[in-house]
């Protein structure tokens, strides 16, 4: 994986992406439109090292950038390998995912490969998304 | 008050014994009545002249319906692909062996059978099994839960407990809302879970100190003692090994010393997968001279064929072990499907190649015996779809009828058949009456249908009207003839209505679901004990095991 | 009394054992997932059309309008309703010249895809629970996905001959540590889209050829590869529980193929089974009932009168992409929220039926909305738990709401009509 200079002095990372169900997720898969839901799929999740080397703190925001698209979600630590991400299963995502089935008719939900940047923008709320779309 | 005249159609009804009279048949409200029951005025007529009447097909031992059957379909997209009918007034239907449920309804009733019944039900799959009957339309049907491999039954045989053991039956048939008792490969299954198979009557089955011919015999007992309709009805262990016609012939002799007035003690079915001599697959041959004159010597025995149909077919039985052996020998994809304490299945395609000896010599077998064993102790099936679509049912009737059939067909087969079997010998041409009785009167006698299988008065109006006149044709050499008639039905009729009318349908109807209800002559709570604290190797509540009446479409109970 | 006996209608596990308290509305004994389930949430409160309050009488009548309108409806979701709504909604696709998807072709359906080729070697649950010392689960993280599934069938369990977790292994194999991984007894970790290889390398040792195998396959040592063998190999009864880790992941069904031929290969040394970990309550359902009514588990399209079976081409996913639908009934299922955003994008321009009994991120979308009754809780009906074992659920609660079954019946009833 390597640290991209970017203009400025800006950092950033290049991350293996998988999505998946979360036990938070799943309890609040039900209700959607709630701030429950929105704080379980809103966000990535980071190895330390990948953490540190943007220079975040907690709650922070980044933006996730693949050959599909790009969302602004909170980052978290968790115990990862470098290079690889989690973001769990939903809406947000879903921003940053392709249609490709390569025949079989399932996107490639796990193993993605994006960017992460440290960003001041706010990550969109479910409707937002929605109409962004 | 719907009311039926079939005109002067040429009747054969075996159990009354009428053999090709002109007669009349009259129908009221679903049963066959007696002429001053109707008022001819009102009645719906049906010019039958000349043509064959008879009551509606029974295939007592197919399968059609459950688990093991949908994971046939969705692992065999290629047998789906075949499009039978367009979605119209009636549903679509696809299937080329295998069949979507729609598709196994609509093509029973064009053939003018009006009754099938799921040969094997895992019990814990029981209600997904009615489901799947309640989805195939036109026919009446039943389902048979599979005894010989669950635990309750090891642990009651061994413990030699004949009445637990019968409680256990009765608890066993109303939970599952099932027919009678099946058993298949017994103690064989449970030895696959450790990667074994039984090989013959006396090995004893891992951690159950019980051997096949205990479990066999316990339960013709228990059934006998219950007076259950339909008799134990057996997949004999060493299915699809050369030898083990001399299992088949062991298994058949434990019937010796039972006897019962109204029906047989034991059914042993699709003989023709266990009725190989020989001892490997270069030198096998026929066995069925020795089994059919063990059958035919025998009053309280009957069987049926499992006739292979060249062509595709999928080897779908509980015979787990059997099935792993079929894929090691084939080389073909295989699903496989242990099932709690209970037993398990297994599924694998196949093909039958006229040129393929061992294929050849399996068409042989099946024909053999539909030849030489009595007509009144052998019914026609393929075992469906194991040996073949149920649809070529046609196809083995006139075979049975013809030599010249069977001749111009023994040219087309492998040669190996002239050395390995005494088919191109036999001349046995079967008779129309004795074809009726072995494909509608003797199946109903054998599951214990009073009402199936005939065209007495009070008999269930289920009866098909085929194009031809059995007096004029010749079933020797107008076998063209009467495959094609056989084939599609003039006319189907299901409970008093037309169904069906020159292969095609005029009607959907929805048919009846028997089950056995013999728990009036038990103590259910006698074994309450030992269900509860089983259960706990169960993955499900034991009040949550079962089918109640009220899920079932139209449930026919049968109290014991 | 108000503690009724229920079954659990949120994951595959589909756990009988749980209750429910009516009048408190609480659940006893379920894990978080369940709990939420069973829980009082947002419902939608009224059938509407375009946001205007209507009966159900005027929406169904409306959605049929829709359906008959349309050359070729989308009927998508079904894995978390009954079977008995599933058939009607299967007969509703075919009587519309739609296509019929189902959850599980974002899901599991790539094992599909693998049964296809290569069958299914496996066993009900309770077969696990009783026999297999060696549990796998393979791209599987059943603590967040399946929590109780441990405990009833696979790791705590107390078996017929396997007593408890003492008398078993538990081994996990996933990309990263997760919250199973961290009480197996042995983790192994892969390379995100080298789960092919590493099961090639494991079926190269077990026939024998470890020789080919190289010191490192997928992020995996060697060592570790024959060391697992070795405990495959001495398994009594072995059980591999796969997930969406293999299924949606590089190589998708290619991943499932390659498990079930190691398993075919170890059952000729000892006994293997491998299931997948269905995810929704009735994902087997959604695909049983299609298939003995029509022939094929999803991607089925009717627009010919007859069903067709493709996965490149009738899956949602597909059918969107490529815009070939012009209208969508969306049952039991949140396509906005779980299709990547250019799936979602022609959901926007097509007119949507919404049946389910919560507002989720298709509803914003949604121009015809009819609020449906929890199954298992407010319907009953027939479900299949993740190993195909039939259980009905129940009614324990009357509600104002329609049961799904009732109302896929009425559009049914209402489309026979119109189409005359």
């Amino acid at each position: 994986m390597n640290n991209l200079l970017k203009n400025f002095g800006e950092i950033m990372i290049e991350v293996e992406i998988v999505t998946g169900r979360t036990l938070d997720q799943g309890a609040s898969v039900e209700e959607k439109l709630s701030e429950k839901y929105f704080n379980s799929v809103n966000f990535i999740e980071l190895s330390e090292e990948d953490f540190n080397s943007l220079n975040l703190n907690d709650g922070d925001k980044v933006k996730v950038t693949t050959k599909y698209g790009c969302v602004t979600v909170y980052a978290k630590k968790a115990k990862l390998p470098k290079g690889l991400a989690f973001i769990p299963m939903g809406p947000y995502a879903n921003q940053i995912t392709g249609i490709d089935t390569e025949g079989t008719g399932m996107p490639r939900f796990k193993g993605v490969r994006g960017k992460v940047e440290k960003t001041e923008e706010r990550v969109p709320t479910i409707k937002e998304i929605v109409e962004a779309i | 008050m719907h009311m039926l005249h079939i005109k002067n159609g040429i009747v054969i009804d075996p159990k009354n014994k009428i053999s090709k009279e002109k007669m009349d048949i009259f129908v009221k409200n679903g049963k066959i009545v007696s002429e001053d029951e109707i008022k001819k005025d009102e009645c719906k007529v049906i010019d039958a002249t000349n043509k064959l009447v008879v009551a509606g097909g029974v295939d007592m031992h197919a399968h059609i319906a459950g688990s093991k059957i949908n994971t046939g379909r969705t692992m065999r997209p290629e047998e789906m692909r075949v499009v039978r009918t367009i979605a119209n007034k009636f549903r679509a239907t696809v299937g080329r062996v295998l069949l979507t449920s729609p598709a196994i309804g609509y093509e029973y009733i064009k053939m003018g059978y009006t009754s099938a019944f799921e040969a094997a039900q895992p019990p814990i799959g029981a209600l997904h099994t009615h489901e799947e009957l309640d989805s195939i339309p036109m026919v009446d049907k039943a389902a048979l839960p599979v005894f010989g491999n669950w635990h309750f039954v090891l642990k009651f045989v061994q413990e030699n407990n004949l009445e637990k053991l019968k409680t256990f039956i009765a608890w066993a048939l109303e939970r599952t809302k099932g027919f009678g008792v099946k058993v298949v490969n017994p103690g064989g299954v449970e030895a696959w879970m450790y990667g074994g198979n039984v090989k013959n009557l006396d090995d004893q089955v891992p951690s159950f100190n019980v051997t096949p011919r205990e479990i066999i015999l316990s339960l013709i007992k228990a059934t006998e003692e219950l007076n259950l309709n339909h008799s134990v009805h057996i997949h004999c262990n060493n299915l699809g090994i050369p030898g083990n016609y001399q299992t088949t012939i062991e298994t058949i002799k434990l019937a010796k010393g039972f006897e019962n007035d109204k029906r047989q003690v034991l059914h042993v079915t699709h003989v023709q997968f266990n009725a190989y001599a020989g001892d490997s697959w270069r030198n096998v041959s026929s066995g069925v001279e020795e089994i059919a004159k063990t059958v035919n010597a025998m009053d309280n025995v009957t069987i049926d064929v499992g006739q292979p149909i060249f062509g595709h077919a999928t080897a779908m039985t509980g015979d787990a072990p059997f099935q792993f052996t079929l894929h090691k020998l084939l080389g073909a994809k295989w699903s496989n499907k242990d099932s709690e304490v209970e037993g398990g299945a297994g599924i694998v395609p196949l093909v039958y190649l006229p040129k393929n000896p061992v294929h050849a010599l399996q068409w042989a077998i099946g024909l053999e015996l539909g030849l030489l064993v009595d007509s009144n102790k052998v019914v026609v099936t393929t075992d469906y779809p194991n040996g073949g679509p149920f649809t070529e049912y046609p196809y083995i009737m006139t075979m049975l009828m013809s030599k010249k059939m069977r001749e111009a067909e023994l040219q087309k087969v492998s040669p190996y058949v002239q050395k390995a079997s005494s088919l191109p010998s036999i001349d046995t041409e079967k008779t129309l009456d004795e074809i009726v009785h072995m494909t509608r009167s003797l199946p109903a006698r054998i599951l214990g249908l009073p009402n199936k299988g005939h065209l007495g008065i009070g008999a269930d109006a289920d009866i098909a009207i085929y194009n031809f006149n059995p007096l004029e044709v010749d079933p020797s050499n107008d076998f063209e003839i009467i495959y094609r008639s056989l084939k599609s039905a003039m006319y189907t009729i299901k409970d008093g209505k037309i169904l069906a009318k020159d292969g095609e349908i005029v009607q959907e109807h929805w048919g009846k679901t028997y089950w056995v209800d013999a728990t009036g002559k038990v103590d259910l709570e006698s074994i309450s004990n030992e269900i509860e604290e089983y259960f706990g190797y169960y993955s499900v509540e034991v009040r949550n095991y079962g089918v109640e009446e009220e899920w079932i479409k139209r449930p026919e109970r049968i109290v014991i | 009394m108000a503690l009724k006996d229920v079954i659990c209608t949120f994951c595959g596990s589909v756990c009988d054992d749980v209750q429910f308290d009516t009048e408190n509305y609480k659940g006893k004994k379920f894990c978080k997932l369940g709990s939420s389930k069973f829980s009082k949430k947002e419902r939608i409160k009224s059938p509407t059309i375009e946001g205007r309050e209507v009966s159900y009488e005027e929406a169904i009548n409306k959605a049929a309008e829709i359906l008959v309108e349309s050359k070729k409806p989308l009927l998508y979701g079904w894995a978390s309703t009954v079977n008995e709504a599933i058939r009607l909604g299967v007969i509703l696709a075919e009587k519309v010249r739609g296509v019929y998807d189902q959850s599980a072709s974002v899901c599991h359906a790539p094992g599909t895809l693998a049964v296809i080729e290569e069958g299914l070697p496996g066993g009900t649950l309770g077969s696990v629970k009783n026999r297999a010392d060696v549990v796998i689960f393979w791209g599987s993280n059943p603590m967040e996905a399946h929590p109780r599934h441990g405990l009833r069938y696979s790791i705590s369990a107390k078996g017929l001959l396997v007593k408890g977790r003492k008398d078993r292994k538990i081994i996990v194999v996933d990309v990263r540590p997760t919250t199973t991984s961290r009480l197996a007894d042995i983790f192994v970790q892969v390379s995100p889209g080298y789960d092919y290889l590493v099961l090639s390398a494991l079926r190269a040792i077990i026939s024998g050829n470890a020789d080919v195998v190289p010191e490192m396959v997928g992020g995996v040592k060697k060592d570790t590869l024959l060391e697992l063998a070795e405990i495959m190999k001495k398994a009594k009864y072995g059980a591999i529980f796969y997930g969406l880790g293999i299924t949606q992941s590089r190589g998708r069904d290619r991943n499932i193929e390659n498990a079930i031929k190691l398993v075919q290969l170890l059952n000729r040394i000892t006994r293997w089974v491998i299931w997948p970990m269905r995810g929704h309550y009735n994902v087997v359902g959604a695909g049983e009932v299609p298939a003995w009514e029509v022939g094929y588990q999803y991607a089925i399209d009717f627009s010919r009168g007859y069903p067709r079976f493709f996965p490149n081409e009738f899956t949602a996913v597909e059918v969107l992409r490529r815009k070939d639908c012009d209208s969508a009934l969306i049952i039991a299922s949140d396509p906005v929220a779980h299709f990547p955003k250019d799936a979602v994008k022609h959901l926007k321009e097509i007119p949507v039926i919404q049946i389910d009994p919560h507002p989720n991120m298709t509803t914003l979308v949604a121009n015809v909305i009819i609020p449906s009754a929890i199954a298992g809780l407010e319907a009953d009906g027939t479900v299949y738990r993740m190993d195909c074992v039939p259980l009905r659920v129940k009614k324990v609660l009357d509600s104002p709401f329609w049961s799904d079954e009732k109302i896929i019946g009425e559009i049914l009833r209402r489309v026979e009509e119109l189409k005359g």
